[in-house]
């Protein structure tokens, strides 16, 4: 079998083989630190108890659903409290109740999300307080 | 035959017997639990909302002074609706329009001039039989039990049939991003983004709080009443008990819930 061309077409399986493959060699090896989430709003150092709304593994994991159930409830619903699983209610509020305490959103949720690679859409129409101030 | 009196109350008694036997237990058992199900509570108790079996409002446009846009600004402060300056693009949630236009099959040349110009609020009917929520292909424009047309934004995608629906032109399309012409976010309340639809929401995050809609506490000559049509000690009541109103288009069927008093 003859093969016209030979040099081009292997060149060129060459240079597809090695982008196809790219991202599966390129991060090899290498460690991304986890993200650094601080902590250290002033309302979340004055809490006693430094609790969320509910626990810290259910938000790290599961706080996308908390606020899809919250969104739900607000809008559908017109249901505005929330009673956690420890009984304490907190007022369904994502600017309120939760950048209230997160107040630092560049270096809590983003951070994260970056990380991640997540871009929730909240913020398209959710705003800020600390960016409209 | 008829029971004696003895056996009638005989049988009262077992009955009513019968009937607190089976709340004992349960009764016990909710006073076991009260204590534990008082908790501590970080966020404050839910304040008084205003509730209705249906919400309306009754607007007097001949209380209107002449050029006054307090309502105007007042919800659209509250809301964040952007002011683009550009009728094709414009958003609005309640505007003036002139009786013409308000009351297209009322109006005629012999009005007097006082009535012909005057300019008369116009806000989302929210009406009984909603067209925009019969149209809209994901729910995101659903009536509520009380009555209120509500929009929610997360579900919206942009298609407009609402606006092509609804027959009083209350509603506005996002055709690009609002933020930058919002002369002052209120954090309060969420903007909208590119690619939705927006309309007045009778202010329905105000009632949950315990506050009158923007527009009615804004008015300083008191020309919007807001209420329950059927409480009869509601306010807006009293005002469509007083004298003759009228409603936009009635005859579509929507049932508008906004009331106009000439």
């Amino acid at each position: 079998m003859k093969l016209y061309n030979r040099g081009m077409i292997i060149a060129g399986i060459v240079v597809f083989l090695i982008a196809a493959t790219f991202p599966l060699w390129y991060g090899r090896g290498k460690t991304v630190p986890p993200p650094d989430l601080k902590l250290d709003t002033p309302a979340i150092e004055r809490l006693a108890e430094k609790r969320c709304v509910e626990s810290a593994l259910y938000m790290r994991t599961s706080h996308m659903t908390l606020l899809t159930v919250w969104r739900d409830d607000v809008v559908r619903s017109g249901k505005r409290t929330y009673r956690a699983t420890d009984g304490r209610l907190h007022s369904i509020n994502l600017t309120g109740t939760c950048l209230g305490c997160h107040s630092n959103k560049k270096q809590f949720c983003d951070r994260c999300h970056d990380f991640s690679g997540a871009k929730p859409a909240c913020w398209s129409c959710h705003a800020i307080p600390e960016e409209v101030r | 035959m008829a029971p004696t009196r003895r056996e009638f109350l005989k049988i009262a008694g077992c009955s009513a017997v019968g009937l607190a036997v089976p709340l004992l237990p349960s009764r016990a058992a909710s006073q076991a639990k009260a204590p534990t199900a008082a908790p501590p509570q970080t966020a404050p108790p839910p304040q008084a909302a205003l509730t209705a079996k249906r919400w309306a409002m009754a607007i007097e446009p001949r209380k209107c002074r002449s050029d006054c846009t307090d309502c105007i600004a007042a919800c659209h402060l509250e809301h964040n609706v952007p002011a683009i300056g550009n009728p094709k693009d414009d958003i609005h949630w309640i505007g003036l329009e002139k009786i013409g236009h308000v009351f297209p099959a009322e109006a005629h040349p012999r009005l007097p001039e006082a009535v012909r110009g005057l300019s008369v609020p116009v806000l989302c009917n929210h009406c009984e039989n909603p067209p925009c929520v019969r149209v809209c292909p994901t729910q995101a424009t659903f009536s509520r039990p009380d009555g209120i047309v509500m929009m929610d934004y997360h579900r919206c995608i942009g298609c407009r049939f609402c606006m092509a629906a609804c027959p009083y032109g209350s509603r506005s399309m996002n055709w690009r991003d609002p933020r930058p012409h919002i002369r002052k976010i209120n954090p309060a309340f969420p903007t909208r983004t590119k690619g939705v639809v927006e309309k007045c929401n009778f202010c329905e995050e105000r009632l949950a709080r315990g506050l009158l809609p923007a527009c009615v506490l804004a008015c300083r000559e008191k020309a919007m009443t807001f209420g329950d049509p059927e409480d009869p000690r509601s306010p807006v009541r009293r005002v469509l008990d007083g004298s003759l109103s009228l409603r936009r288009r009635p005859e579509l069927g929507t049932g508008p819930q906004v009331y106009y008093i000439l």
